[in-house]
């Protein structure tokens, strides 16, 4: 009930919120909001640590920039054809990582995710250092002209929306159940009789598909692809925004996103702007000493000791 | 000739082969740095890549303000990087101990963005040269392929350094301590041993061995603060290929790939970047454990 309420006011916020705050860096955050909820399914529920998701967030960028940009998909469909691409990548990058636990897991997604960055590094269709330029963001259900950026940013948040709401209702699903089971056990897990592997590997390519769903859009918003989303330091932000927000947590993934893309925009237009990956370092070794819970994880022992 | 069969002049090959060599030197010292970390802390060291970069650094400022030269660096390098490595296991690695191993990994990895940060900040991403020391400039021209002799010294440092780490925990009895500790450090700390001090020292010694690697890097390529930071995921999959099993198979594994590696750039060049990342991927598929991997 308190989380119903809690949800219609965020919602409202967001309504509202593009014409307080400029609707670009909104549509920004929404990604990375995204993002960190797609990965906090991996992590958060699952327990393992992959440190390759740039290359679903970033493939899905240049697949879904491609398809717009050189085959002329609508809108809707780029964007659903690069999260599926990603939601597939997720599927052979899977497959490999699950045979392995824990740190190599994390090793295993890293590794394939630095070489898809090098394929597309040299690749023709991803313009190489120059990124995929001039994406066009077409027309919402054929006739709503995205070129406005307040277009732009409902049909963003709309997207948002709908896929924040599956990935909550995946977790409070009995697969969400079994998933946390693994987590904290698997062979017991096992032991009910369930196949630990298929349920790794799906939740592994829901992960896939959603932060790929987060990469396309980010794509479409800026009108670009470029290597930067696929790069391994793209894996560890996305790491620092769900642990800074709260591992496991619905909302955490969101704020941690918020506050590190707060954080990165304010210091990039500082004196401070060449210091960025020091002080994002310095968030990660401070979150993993002290503040392990994350904001909300935090808020919500908070909350239970309290009351 | 073969060679000569298959197009490929006889230089061009063995060069290669040579610099595949160097490398697989270089990943077998780095991951043999990792598996000593792992054996004790059951962390990943992600910051293994920037002690590296460290150690490359630490030639430079060694050679500028001790004036005792590369020699005088490779052996006051790794010890001053391994030193700062023990303090890091000490104030913040230590922490950790009966947290989940994967925050290991993610503090390493803040630690590394915090230590290439600060050094980008300082000196700029591109890179500052290092001469070949003077006793080592120059080399022979073997008929086949003309070897530099600064790398062949690489390779034979290496090497060396791999053996000598493989002697101290073999035959020694801090060694037979470290293997006990990766064994059963509960156990170990009941007979009286000081294991937290031991783990502080394995630690500084993987950290060292990163450091090493670096000073021996220094002289064939430009000192950057970003030099580690990519390498580091291909020792990775050198890692996942062979295991953090056993030193031997560290050392195998590490000079395999990158012979492996030199020959891809003769005979397919495009892949020569993923080769390595390609291997992983088969070897998980038949050997899951990795090459000399016990369990999984």
């Amino acid at each position: 009930m308190n989380s119903k309420i809690g949800y219609l006011v965020a919602i409202a916020l967001l309504l509202v919120l593009p014409f307080v705050v400029y609707p670009v860096f909104l549509m920004k955050l929404l990604c990375f909001a995204l993002f960190a909820s797609a990965f906090n399914l991996i992590l958060g529920f699952g327990g393992l640590l992959s440190f390759g998701h740039a290359a679903f967030f970033g493939g899905a960028g240049y697949i879904t920039g491609h398809a717009l940009k050189v085959w002329g998909l609508p809108t809707e469909l780029g964007i659903l054809f690069g999260a599926l691409t990603a939601g597939l990548l997720g599927v052979l990058i899977g497959m490999l990582a699950i045979r392995r636990q824990g740190i190599y897991f994390a090793m295993i997604t890293l590794a394939m995710a630095q070489m898809v960055y090098f394929i597309f590094v040299s690749s023709d269709f991803t313009g190489g250092e120059n990124g995929l330029q001039g994406v066009p963001r077409g027309y919402a259900l054929g006739f709503i002209d995205l070129q406005n950026d307040l277009s732009m940013y409902y049909f963003v948040l709309t997207i948002f929306i709908v896929a924040f709401a599956i990935i909550a209702r995946t977790v409070h699903s009995p697969f969400g159940q079994v998933l946390s089971a693994i987590r904290d056990n698997e062979d017991r897990a096992t032991s009910l009789g369930y196949d630990v592997d298929r349920y790794k590997l799906l939740a592994f390519v829901l992960s896939a598909t959603f932060a790929g769903l987060a990469g396309g859009t980010k794509t479409v918003v800026f009108q670009l692809a470029s290597l930067t989303d696929s790069h391994w330091h793209m894996s560890g932000e996305v790491v620092l925004m769900t642990l800074l927000g709260g591992l496991g947590t619905i909302v955490g993934p969101s704020v941690g996103a918020a506050i590190i893309i707060t954080l990165q925009n304010y210091l990039a237009s500082g004196p401070l702007g060449a210091w960025v990956p020091v002080v994002l370092g310095l968030i990660f070794v401070v979150c993993v000493l002290a503040f392990r819970r994350g904001v909300i994880g935090e808020l919500q022992a908070f909350i239970r000791k309290s009351f | 000739m073969l060679t000569d069969l298959l197009g490929i002049p006889p230089q061009v090959l063995f060069g290669q082969l040579m610099l595949g060599l160097i490398n697989g030197a270089f990943y077998a010292v780095l991951s043999l740095g990792l598996a000593v970390i792992f054996g004790l802390l059951n962390i990943v060291n992600f910051a293994h890549g920037a002690f590296y970069m460290l150690g490359a650094f630490a030639t430079i400022f060694i050679t500028q303000y001790l004036g005792i030269g590369y020699w005088g660096a490779l052996i006051v390098a790794p010890l001053v990087v391994g030193a700062f490595g023990a303090v890091i296991e000490y104030f913040l690695l230590r922490r950790l101990t009966g947290v989940d191993h994967l925050y290991g990994l993610l503090l390493t990895f803040g630690l590394a963005l915090v230590i290439e940060g600060t050094f980008v900040k300082m000196f700029g991403a591109s890179g500052v040269p290092y001469p070949v020391p003077e006793q080592l400039a120059g080399g022979v021209n073997l008929g086949f392929m003309f070897l530099p002799w600064y790398r062949a010294w690489v390779v034979v440092a290496s090497v060396a350094i791999c053996i000598a780490t493989w002697l101290l925990f073999e035959r020694t009895k801090i060694g037979a301590y470290l293997r006990a500790g990766t064994e059963n450090p509960k156990l170990l700390q009941a007979f009286g041993v000081n294991v937290p001090l031991l783990t502080t020292l394995a630690y500084g010694y993987g950290v060292a061995l990163a450091a090493f690697a670096g000073v021996l890097v220094a002289p064939i390529t430009q000192v950057s603060p970003l030099m580690g930071s990519n390498l580091i995921i291909v020792v990775f999959a050198v890692v996942v290929i062979g295991g953090m099993g056993s030193i031997m198979g560290a050392v195998v594994t590490g000079l395999a790939m990158g012979v492996i590696e030199g020959l891809t750039r003769v005979f397919w060049p495009e892949a020569s970047a993923t080769v390595i990342f390609m291997v992983m991927a088969i070897v998980l598929v038949l050997r899951p454990a990795g090459l000399f991997g016990k369990t999984a």
